[in-house]
């Protein structure tokens, strides 16, 4: 299969790279998602910590 | 007391609103969610004929709509009820009408919108024609804010109410009925084809006269549930 | 020895540093495995005899949506789990599956009704397969709204827990939706119980994505709740160490 017909999909190419486009973009999301979550969490707990510190004698 | 601080005070009101949504995401999503279902609801319900489901499609996503709205709009100010806020809306030198103008903003950018954006899928989940799928998004387009505007007027009324959901949803539909009639029409007419300005000249004019006499009608509710 | 394990994983804390370390293979597996199921499936099967090259939105929509019904199951065992025995990495890992499970079934509709227009003419249909299919979103979605209503934690767990079991219904239901009623969507070609009817050189782009998909879920399962192990032992002090040296 050439190039040309790889991205043609035999007239098919709007339904299909667009299906697969947005797999991609939900399989990313579910992984990013999380990742910053992560971050963000720790980040949090962190400064909640430093605050309970400060305020106990 | 001027209008510069006016603007500060109606900007301020309008950033709060929609900060606390923001982070109660749950206001968004879940009259968007609603509305989907309730939409579903139909095809399950009458049967999957395409030819009636695109006969009863506009008016079913019309009510879907309003029931959403209603189902918001209960919360638009019932927090700032119980923590006092509305009453200092009221003690404040502001007028109240511009302060009702910002909260009506918060909820229709809060739930009318999401409302709009999503309507396309349900059209087409119900199998309406490209025209009128459009003439749906400008329906409700004009029309959802009418929806936040009138519904404001019954929250107000209700507020201070301990069954206030029901009372609410027996004053606030039938004020609802008009834009109904000529929003589902509306839908239905550019479903086949013909011009429909006439319509949307007519639910334009309620944007109008709503825009300019339910804030009043609003403050003036507010003041007496609040007496 | 496996009364140790099960001991060790009821803990947290071990739970949450094992995963750590499990993710990045799990990840790295699936890429390999999703590498190998697109080359497969875009570039090494042949076209189809009727459908051309659209049916190869099939490596996406099948797999998505299997992985939609498998996920709901695991939700409601582990939250059966959870319910019955208290274990809190079961009621963890039923809420972190609900999101990716939504996910995959939304992807699951789309794909399925981009598929669709170009074969059947039609974006949508109510027929049994779909509106169970959406319905499967909805009690998702249900489920996520009813975990983010709740303060509490431990109560928002128990509550979705039977939710889910309720909704369990619904799984053999789609399963069976085309079988049972006269359905436009195709009837089972793989997972009945005989020789599957589909070709070889489609059947093994098919599996490999299947299993792509399923090593995703694993490990995104695990990123998602080694999260909601941090929220709910945010109080504890390896949590409060973990933070301070990050």
């Amino acid at each position: 299969m050439s190039l040309n017909e790889f991205f043609h999909m035999g007239g098919y190419a709007f339904y299909v790279w667009t299906s697969y486009g947005l797999a991609l973009v939900v399989l990313l999301l579910n992984v990013i998602g999380p990742l910053r979550q992560r971050k963000k969490l720790l980040h949090d707990i962190a400064r909640t910590n430093r605050r309970a510190r400060r305020n106990t004698p | 007391m001027t209008s510069d601080s006016l603007l500060r005070a109606f900007t301020l009101l309008l950033k709060r609103d929609l900060t606390l949504a923001i982070r109660h995401r749950a206001e968004i999503l879940n009259p968007l969610l609603f509305f989907v279902l309730v939409t579903s609801l139909f095809p399950l319900g009458i049967g999957a004929d395409p030819k009636l489901l695109q006969a009863v499609g506009p008016g079913v996503i019309w009510v879907a709509a309003l029931l959403a709205a209603l189902l918001s709009l209960e919360g638009i100010f019932r927090s700032d009820f119980e923590d006092g806020t509305l009453e200092q809306f009221l003690l404040s030198s502001h007028p109240v009408s511009v302060l009702v103008i910002a909260k009506v903003l918060a909820h229709w950018l809060i739930t009318g919108l999401p409302l709009l954006v999503i309507s396309p899928l349900l059209g087409v989940l119900l199998g309406l024609p490209g025209d009128a799928i459009m003439i749906l998004l400008i329906t409700l387009a004009l029309g959802t804010p009418v929806l936040s505007l009138i519904g404001a007027v019954g929250v107000a009324l209700t507020v201070g109410l301990r069954k206030g959901g029901m009372i609410l949803s027996l004053l606030v539909l039938p004020l609802y009925v008009p834009l109904l009639i000529f929003a589902a029409n509306a839908v239905d007419t550019a479903a086949v084809g013909l011009p429909v300005t006439a319509h949307l000249s007519l639910i334009s004019a309620l944007l109008v006269l709503s825009l300019s006499l339910s804030p009043l009608a609003t403050a003036a509710a507010l003041r007496i549930s609040l007496s | 020895m496996f009364n140790n394990f099960f001991h060790k994983m009821a803990s947290p804390r071990y739970f949450y540093n094992i995963s750590g370390q499990l993710i990045p293979w799990i990840a790295a597996a699936c890429m390999a495995l999703f590498l190998a199921g697109l080359y497969y499936g875009l570039v090494k099967a042949p076209p189809d005899y009727q459908q051309g090259d659209s049916y190869r939105i099939m490596f996406i929509h099948v797999p998505a949506a299997w992985m939609s019904m498998f996920i709901y199951v695991v939700m409601a065992g582990a939250g059966a789990i959870g319910l019955i025995w208290h274990i809190k990495l079961a009621e963890v890992m039923a809420i972190s599956s609900a999101s990716i499970g939504a996910s995959f079934t939304f992807l699951a509709l789309v794909t399925g009704s981009i598929w669709g227009k170009p074969m059947w003419g039609t974006w949508w249909v109510w027929d049994a397969r779909l509106t169970s299919e959406l319905i499967l979103l909805f009690l998702y979605l249900g489920v996520i709204s009813l975990y983010n209503a709740i303060d509490d934690k431990r109560t928002a767990a128990r509550a979705v827990a039977i939710l889910a079991l309720v909704g369990v219904v619904n799984i053999p239901i789609i399963h069976y939706s085309v079988e049972w009623w006269n359905t436009l969507h195709q009837g089972p070609t793989v997972t009945k119980l005989d020789k599957p009817s589909i070709h070889i050189s489609m059947l093994i782009p098919l599996l490999l994505m299947a299993f792509a998909f399923k090593l995703y879920y694993a490990f995104v399962l695990l990123m998602r709740a080694r999260c909601e192990v941090l929220e709910r032992e945010r109080h504890t002090n390896w949590v409060k160490e973990l933070a301070e040296t990050k």
